[in-house]
């Protein structure tokens, strides 16, 4: 059966479907349909009476409200919060604990235009923050970008398997267009639903030794051991979590590069050059740490890559450093709630090609 | 022969890095005196603060967690929303929770979460090195108010403790003080009470622990107690505020 929800609701509905037990959020334009959708669906959460099994909270700030997320997970369950541009900008300190502390967490950011308070429009424009940590200290975030609605609800359920797997926090990135756009999407609940069970949580130490979460390491080279482990945790997860889409890549002479909304756009520009003849690819990231760096790898002579984002460019510093000067790489993009349209790539493509 | 004082079970057997003549030592036993003698150690989970007493989680003998620099209210919230029958308190300093922290200290108490929270005054930032803190009082010298505590520089002492006890959320307030033997009885009298009106579902307790800090205060263990007899319990006056 299929309905019809906005990406907001799709996200907040696949948390649902993941088993999330615990949201705490501020609200903030373009996120706010899945905060209401969360306080709908997840129940108040008592805090008088036993055993509710699912928990929402409005918090008082962001740093409130992405440090409920570190109590809660730290407490074992399966926790959420989501905001735009401004209010991740102000978690970050939380984030940095969340990866320091090793634990799961699914944040999501709906980018809005910035810097400062911006405007409210459309933007990519936190993809450094999002892919380089954001917060202090030497740590990154998994990070899932959809590109419909679909997508939204699919991945924040992946987001969930994928912190509690490797006890990271999980950030999915999407913008103003995808959280209020409304398609109609299937609702197909994926396997592992129950968060595995997390030995280190806090629930009292009966039975067992004390359980410590923190992430301060005073004693001489103790930083560095816990820093290193963080490393080889990323380096598994470089192994095994690269998600990218091809289309048209085999035979393209320009490869498109473009992640979540702006793929949407390049996607119907593309389409109507190759009805026309022309070579043209793309390449959509859909994990944006781990970056997919294999698929630039490319053979051919004659390859060359434009970059388009929401922003003045920023993953194209990602495409760069993946193609290693092996081919030019050409950007388009525009900031402060300004789309690339169809049109604008289009023309691009066709003075390049 | 009987033995009459022993270590909590609460307690880790590892020695404290407290400065000589601190209350944070004493403070922490008093918690852990509570949880034995309510018998609820396997029940029990805390939350450490960022200030001196870090590291508390090495000396208590339950579940902790660390929060960041102020956010303890904002995780305790949390972890006793996930696990609403453990006992879930918050140990923090007077920079932690009315300076940085504030926010979530008044949230926490104004939504009347059913948590219990020990905040030790100490009239400074002991862990950053003895600068100007909220509960700092008039005239008194610290490393960023050098010529002491001027009100219209600085402010006043903040009474923390006397604003979240307006809040109709908030269940119970004791001020207490660690001056003397007869003061530290009270105290630990006052932990417990704040520990069991949690187990009895009764709603958010602070407990506000006058504390020595003799390192930053620039007195001996001995003067530093007698300071707070002298000076500090006239800005802030122990007993029952709710
Ligand atoms: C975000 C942030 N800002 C500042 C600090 C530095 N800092 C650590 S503890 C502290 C103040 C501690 O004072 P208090 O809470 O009164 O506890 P005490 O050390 O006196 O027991 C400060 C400012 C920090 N760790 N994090
Ligand atoms: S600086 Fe003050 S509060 Fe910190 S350990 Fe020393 S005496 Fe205690």
């Amino acid at each position: 059966m299929k309905i019809l929800l906005s990406g907001n609701e799709a996200i907040a509905q696949g948390a649902l479907a993941a088993g999330c037990d615990f949201y705490a959020g501020y609200p903030i334009t373009p996120q706010n349909e899945l905060i209401a959708y969360m306080a709908k669906h997840m129940g108040a959460g008592t805090k008088r009476s036993p055993g509710p099994s699912r928990i929402f909270v409005q918090a008082e700030s962001e740093l409130a409200a992405i440090s409920m997320v570190y109590g809660a997970a730290a407490a074992g369950a399966r926790a959420m919060t989501s905001s735009s541009s401004p209010g991740i900008s102000l978690m970050q300190e939380g984030i940095s604990y969340l990866a320091g502390a090793r634990l799961p967490a699914v944040i999501v950011n709906i980018m809005r235009g910035g810097p400062g308070l911006g405007n409210i429009a459309p933007s990519q424009a936190d993809y450094f923050q999002a892919t380089r940590g954001g917060g202090h200290g030497d740590y990154h975030l998994i990070v899932l970008a959809p590109a419909s609605v679909q997508e939204a609800y699919d991945l924040t359920q992946t987001a969930f398997d994928l912190a509690d797997k490797y006890r990271i926090p999980v950030m999915i990135l999407g913008d103003g267009i995808l959280g209020q756009m409304m398609e109609p999407m299937q609702l197909s609940v994926q396997k592992i639903k129950t968060a595995p069970v997390k030995k280190w949580a806090l629930t009292g130490c009966r039975g067992r030794k004390p359980n410590i979460i923190k992430s301060f390491f005073m004693r001489e080279g103790g930083l560095e051991q816990a820093n290193l482990k963080l490393q080889q945790s990323y380096e598994s997860i470089k192994q095994a979590q690269i998600r990218f889409e091809g289309l048209f890549l085999s035979d393209a002479e320009i490869v498109v590069v473009a992640y979540g909304t702006m793929a949407r756009i390049a996607k119907g520009a593309i389409n109507r050059l190759r009805g026309a003849g022309k070579k043209i690819g793309l390449l959509r990231p859909i994990g944006l740490w781990p970056f997919p760096q294999k698929p630039f790898q490319s053979k051919a002579r004659r390859l060359k890559y434009l970059v388009v984002e929401m922003s003045y460019g920023q993953m194209l510093e990602d495409v760069r450093l993946a193609v290693e000067g092996r081919h030019p790489v050409e950007f388009l993009g525009r900031s402060g709630g300004g789309v690339p349209s169809e049109e604008e790539i289009i023309g691009r493509l066709q003075r390049m090609l | 022969m009987e033995k009459i004082f022993k270590r909590c079970q609460s307690l880790s057997d590892l020695p404290m890095h407290y400065c000589p003549g601190c209350g944070h030592g004493i403070a922490h036993r008093l918690v852990a005196e509570a949880v034995d003698e309510l018998g609820v150690r396997e029940e029990t989970i805390g939350v450490a603060p960022v200030g001196c007493a870090v590291v508390a989680y090495d000396y208590w003998n339950f579940d902790c967690s660390e929060a960041a620099h102020g956010r303890a209210l904002a995780v305790a919230t949390a972890i006793k929303r996930v696990h609403p029958q453990k006992l879930v308190f918050t140990y923090q300093g007077d920079g932690d929770l009315a300076a940085i922290g504030t926010n979530e200290t008044i949230h926490a108490a104004n939504r009347g979460e059913n948590l219990s929270v020990i905040f030790i005054n100490n009239a400074v930032y002991g862990m950053t090195g003895g600068q100007l803190a909220p509960t700092t009082l008039l005239g008194q010298k610290t490393s960023t108010s050098v010529d002491g505590r001027q009100k219209q520089l600085h402010g006043y002492p903040l009474k923390i403790s006397e604003i979240l006890a307006a809040l109709p959320g908030v269940y119970y307030v004791e001020r207490v003080s660690l001056e003397s033997p007869a003061g530290v009885l009270k105290a630990k009298r006052a932990v417990k009470q704040a520990f069991q009106n949690q187990l009895n579902n009764l709603g958010f307790s602070l407990v506000e622990v006058l504390s020595p800090c003799p390192t930053y205060w620039g007195l001996s263990p001995q003067a530093a107690l007698q300071w707070i007899k002298d000076v500090m319990q006239k800005e802030f006056p122990v007993g029952r505020i709710k």
